[in-house]
């Protein structure tokens, strides 16, 4: 048993060594149960313990957690310690607490108590102990009990230094679990002038702080930036002897100048020149560092010293304005790319896949492209190889996509699994986007399923089915190379799809040669039909009977196939229903009628490529997906595409591609429907005013005016349409259709009275629609009218118009009265971070108060009076009625004259209406 | 900002772990099984880092102790190393060529020099010479504050 440090608990020691001691699982089970039992006897035993003891049966319990086992008791002794006022006691207490009590439970309030006792300590000791135990929890109650005097004790003059290490520390954990309870202007410019602190460790915790507050309140703490830089001026021109103790291997205060840099990176680069060019010195002088022999052979100098290159360069790579640096910071990371360390090398290829995003550097990452290309093929670490395959895809252009592409392939075809199907992926989106020749890109797809067909998501062949189809040039190659494909022995799966569909569309291109003629074709699709699963004998079915149109001379045999029993009679009721039907259509219709049934597909609608929805999905980081938008930017879009016939279509929205298995019906679910937004909205600008008011016109122009009248009860609605014909001609044809785009169509059922196609000159007619609210919903009903009408000059205008109904969720409120005491109890406990939404925002129109109170009232909750104990703030509550449930939500509105904002928070029940309510009131002061 | 940072032997046994973000138990369980068993599972010259979720981990090995830290996607992984090699200076000097008995005999003394050194998640104090002394102090009043009789305390107390 090894000595025990400081004097410390003999017990617990001996107990800790006859746990080690045990030979087997059982054996520990045992002696841990033991000890529990004694334990538990002694806490309640009528001796009171004295101090040491509790100490020590509660330093037991933790032990026992930590080896993994359940405490469900000792708590309370735990939180008894902190009363103590021996140091010892109370830090164990701490430590148990701080280890094995939730943020929920019971005992907060006592903790919280025993806190502020020690918060307010004359012996700075015990105020540290009080602060690390508030940054190991940060529980809502103490947000709620310190966030207003931690910021005091971390600005006051009189606090000692390692006091205002943690307190800064402590204040940024309660920042970050709750920053509403924090207010920007607060203490800002002197919580800034820390970085000034003659204290080196006050300065590195400060900075942690001030990093986080300054990205929310940019503003607030701009006065950071100037600060920052002339600190880390003074320690990137120190030499390493300047700063003593926090120089680390040679290298000065590494920690901080890491911490200034990201600090910086929350900023533009800064606007007043001489401290941008004192910025600019440090980036240079950090990397004309990294140039510099090393003063230690040490692993912990090499790595403290790249630990502030790698910041500077990522600082560099934000501002994004310095050629030079760039390009001098590429050259860098390349001398990194063949070091010995391999960390080095994994760090530098990450950092490369930003720099290939900036128009600066791009050209001069390309310059690595064959080193690259080896790290991929030598590399023995698979993460390192990973970021390799990262960074060639960030570095791709039209310029060098065929080599990339080319490499990406031959690695695939040994890749580890883990990585298999996103370089599918990116291959496979690089091959569309820098296509040149869309023979190519058909080469590359079909050598993908080949070498790695398992890997091959639908996604991926469902993409270039869509393309060929979609490309009149390139069918035909398409079908030569399919069916050359289809003749090797071994054929992945994926490979009988795409050929079977591609044939199945243009094998007549083909059959001319007579390699190639419609019955060979035909054999070798069926070859490798009974080797196939379900979905893909449905799939040939379809392709079987399109050969039936395309080469009638082969129906007979199409429709032994059609005839065999386990096609007819097959147990899957899709498969067997294709062969009944496709059999009955060779039977019973003329060639006419199959022509047109059969007709080749009409080109697929162009939607953002499923491939990039789905690479952004399997990597869900935020990183990724910015780097896709920076990509989007900075290099054109699909290279081959003209004008409309784009096919990687980066700027439409996130919608998932029309699946091609719909052509099909086998797929049900995903369709081209979900097009709503798509339409143009002529009210788009203007329907918001319905959010605070029920009865308004909707669209008004020279011929027409539309008023609209809402009256809801629970959740159903009953909007008035009025539509009045200005003109002194009639409206024909007049029609008015409903949709509910989307999901919404299940969330949301509206049932529309017909009505007269004509309206006659000078009148107005009346339509009453239904609506049932069924679940919550976030978007609107678009109502598209059309009608005919003569203009003043006697010409003949059709009129087609799309607009939103104004049906929000809120309109389905229903008010409710709480007192302040109800409200703040619901409040509270709607505490989850998703039950949240929150907006700050610049005030629309003069803050007044009778305008603010209408328009609440309007929006549908009930404006309570009296319960926030800040007069000039607001606060709602209501019932959000739907058919499947209430949901109840609160609204808060605070406004701040001075500053001429409103800062808007609502909570609610269902996470999925905060934001919806949040989006449409935050439009409304 | 450092997510959680955790301490296994070779043999796969935790033998400390400090959490920055809160997770529920099951999870914590998890994700300690899963990490420690990627890596062990890795080999002495890979590199240090490994993405893990949305998360970054750096991890060391010190003779028989792994030392495994997650940290954000914008952290830095270089830094990180050296926090987790400051950290086992400071063990190293407080215990004197500290072994991985020590920690298990003293596990509460490293926390206490954990949360010396790191705060919710970001680096309090860099200078070893100043979490020494902290260290220090804490001993002095331990002493000051513990009885001799204690000593005479038999085992299962």
């Amino acid at each position: 048993m090894p000595a025990v440090k400081g004097d410390g608990m003999r017990g617990l020691a001996v107990f800790i060594s006859d746990i080690r001691n045990c030979k087997s699982k059982e054996a520990e089970l045992k002696r841990i149960n033991k000890e529990l039992a004694n334990i538990r006897s002694k806490f309640k035993g009528d001796k009171t313990l004295d101090g040491y003891q509790k100490k020590k049966y509660v330093c037991k319990l933790l032990f026992i957690f930590l080896l993994g086992n359940d405490i469900d008791f000792g708590h309370m002794e735990a939180v008894n310690l902190l009363s103590s006022n021996k140091y010892t006691e109370k830090q164990i207490g701490y430590l148990f607490i701080s280890v094995l009590i939730e943020q929920q439970s019971d005992l907060m309030k006592l903790i919280v108590q025993g806190i502020r006792n020690d918060l307010t300590s004359r012996n700075p000791v015990h105020v540290n102990l009080a602060l690390q135990c508030i940054s190991n929890m940060g529980s809502r109650e103490m947000v709620e009990a310190f966030c207003t005097d931690l910021p005091k004790l971390l600005v006051s003059g009189e606090t000692i230094d390692f006091v205002k290490q943690s307190a800064a520390l402590c204040i940024l954990k309660l920042f970050r679990n709750s920053p509403d309870s924090f207010q920007p202007g607060d203490y800002a410019s002197r919580i800034v002038h820390l970085l000034n602190d003659s204290h080196m460790g006050v300065v590195t915790s400060a900075a942690s702080l001030i990093e986080a507050l300054s990205k929310k309140w940019p503003e607030e703490y701009k006065g950071a930036v100037p600060l920052a830089i002339s600190r880390l001026s003074r320690i990137v021109t120190a030499t390493y002897t300047d700063l003593q103790d926090y120089t680390y291997y040679f290298v000065p205060a590494p920690w901080l100048c890491v911490k200034l840099l990201r600090l910086l990176q929350n900023y533009p680069p800064p606007d007043d020149p001489s401290n941008k060019a004192r910025l600019l010195e440090c980036l240079e002088g950090i990397l004309n560092k990294a140039q510099d022999a090393p003063k230690s052979k040490k692993v912990q100098h090499s790595n403290a010293k790249n630990a502030v290159l790698f910041e500077a360069i990522a600082l560099i790579i934000h501002m994004d304005s310095e050629p030079q640096l760039l390009v001098r910071a590429c050259n860098q990371l390349g001398t990194f790319l063949s070091h010995r360390e391999t960390n080095l090398r994994y760090l530098a290829l990450e950092s490369m896949c930003l720099l290939a995003t900036s128009e600066f550097s791009h050209d001069a990452v390309k310059k690595h492209q064959d080193t690259i290309i080896n790290s991929l093929k030598t590399e023995r670490d698979v993460s390192v190889r990973q970021r390799a395959v990262d960074l060639l895809y960030a570095m791709c252009d039209r310029s060098n996509a065929n080599q990339i592409v080319a490499e990406m392939l031959a690695y695939l075809e040994t890749a580890d699994y883990s990585i298999r199907e996103e370089m599918v992926l990116k291959v496979a989106i690089l091959a569309e986007k820098y296509a040149t020749d869309y023979t190519w890109y058909v080469d590359v797809i079909l050598k993908l399923i080949r070498i790695a067909g398992d890997y091959v998501s639908e996604e991926v062949w469902y993409r270039v089915i869509q393309i060929v189809v979609n490309r009149e040039d390139v069918q035909g190659y398409a079908a030569k190379t399919v069916f050359e494909a289809l003749q090797r022995p071994a054929c992945h799966e994926n490979m009988v799809k795409v050929g079977g569909y591609i044939l199945g569309e243009f094998g007549n291109f083909i059959a001319g040669d007579e390699r190639s003629t419609a019955k060979i074709q035909f054999e070798l699709l069926h070859s490798k039909f009974h080797l196939c699963s379900i979905t893909t004998r449905c799939l040939l079915l379809t392709t079987y009977i399109k050969f039936c149109n395309l080469f009638p001379e082969i129906k007979p045999l199409v429709q032994q196939v059609f005839q065999t029993d386990h096609n007819l009679r097959n147990p899957d009721a899709e498969l067997q229903q294709r062969s009944i039907e496709y059999l009955q259509m060779t039977k019973l219709a003329s060639n006419d009628v199959l022509a047109t049934i059969l007709e080749v597909m009409p080109a697929f609608a162009e939607k953002e490529s499923s491939l990039l929805a789905k690479l952004k999905k399997s990597k869900p980081q935020l990183e990724e997906i910015e780097r896709e938008e920076k990509e989007k930017r900075s290099k054109p879009t699909a290279v081959m595409s003209e004008g409309s016939t784009s096919l990687v279509d980066f700027d439409s929205t996130n919608d998932t591609t029309a699946s091609l298995a719909d052509v099909f019906a086998n797929n049900s679910g995903t369709g081209l429907g979900a097009q709503g937004d798509e339409v143009e909205i002529a009210n788009k600008d203007d329907y918001l005013k319905f959010v605070t008011k029920s009865n308004a016109i909707l669209w008004e122009d020279d011929y027409i005016q539309i008023g609209c009248k809402l009256e809801t009860r629970n959740n159903l609605g009953r909007l008035g349409m009025f539509y009045g014909n200005k003109t002194s001609q009639p409206f024909n044809k007049f029609t008015p259709i409903i949709t509910c785009p989307g999901a919404l169509a299940v969330q949301l059922q509206a049932q529309a009275k017909p009505v007269e196609p004509v309206v006659a000159a000078g009148t107005q007619v009346q339509q009453l629609i239904n609506f049932v609210c069924v679940q919550e919903f976030q978007k609107m009903p678009i109502m598209n009218i059309k009608f005919t009408f003569t203009d003043r000059a006697g010409a003949v205008q059709n009129f087609d118009k799309n607009f939103y109904l104004p049906l929000f969720i809120s309109k389905f409120f229903e008010p409710t009265n709480m007192t302040s005491e109800q409200f703040f109890t619901r409040w509270k406990s709607l505490g989850a971070a998703s039950q949240e939404a929150q907006k700050i925002f610049n005030a629309l129109s003069p803050i007044e108060h009778a305008t603010i109170e209408s328009r609440l009232k309007g929006f549908g909750a009930n404006l309570l009076t009296d319960v926030d104990p800040n007069p000039d703030n607001y606060v709602c509550a209501g019932i959000i009625h739907t058919q499947t449930q209430q949901i109840g939500t609160l609204i808060r509105l605070e406004p701040n004259k001075q500053a001429k904002m409103y800062r808007l928070t609502i909570r609610s029940s269902k996470d999925t209406v905060v934001q919806t309510l949040v989006d449409l009131l935050g439009n409304q002061f | 900002m450092m997510q959680y940072m955790l301490l296994f032997s070779r043999q796969g046994k935790l033998r400390l772990q400090k959490w920055y973000t809160a997770y529920p138990d099951k999870q914590k369980k998890k994700i300690c099984r899963e990490l420690i068993t990627q890596i062990l599972a890795r080999k002495p010259k890979m590199c240090a880092f490994l993405e893990y979720k949305d998360l970054k981990v750096v991890y060391k090995r010190y003779a028989s102790l792994y030392f495994c830290c997650a940290i954000e996607q914008n952290d830095n992984e270089l830094i990180t190393l050296e926090v987790i090699h400051r950290y086992v200076e400071l063990l190293d000097k407080y215990f004197g060529s500290v072994c991985e008995l020590d920690i298990i005999f003293n596990f509460e003394k490293a926390y206490f020099i954990l949360d010396e050194f790191l705060l919710a998640g970001e680096i309090q104090e860099t200078s070893k010479k100043q979490v020494l002394k902290a260290i220090a102090a804490q001993d002095l009043i331990q002493e000051e504050e513990t009885p001799q009789g204690f000593f005479e305390d038999h085992g299962l107390g």
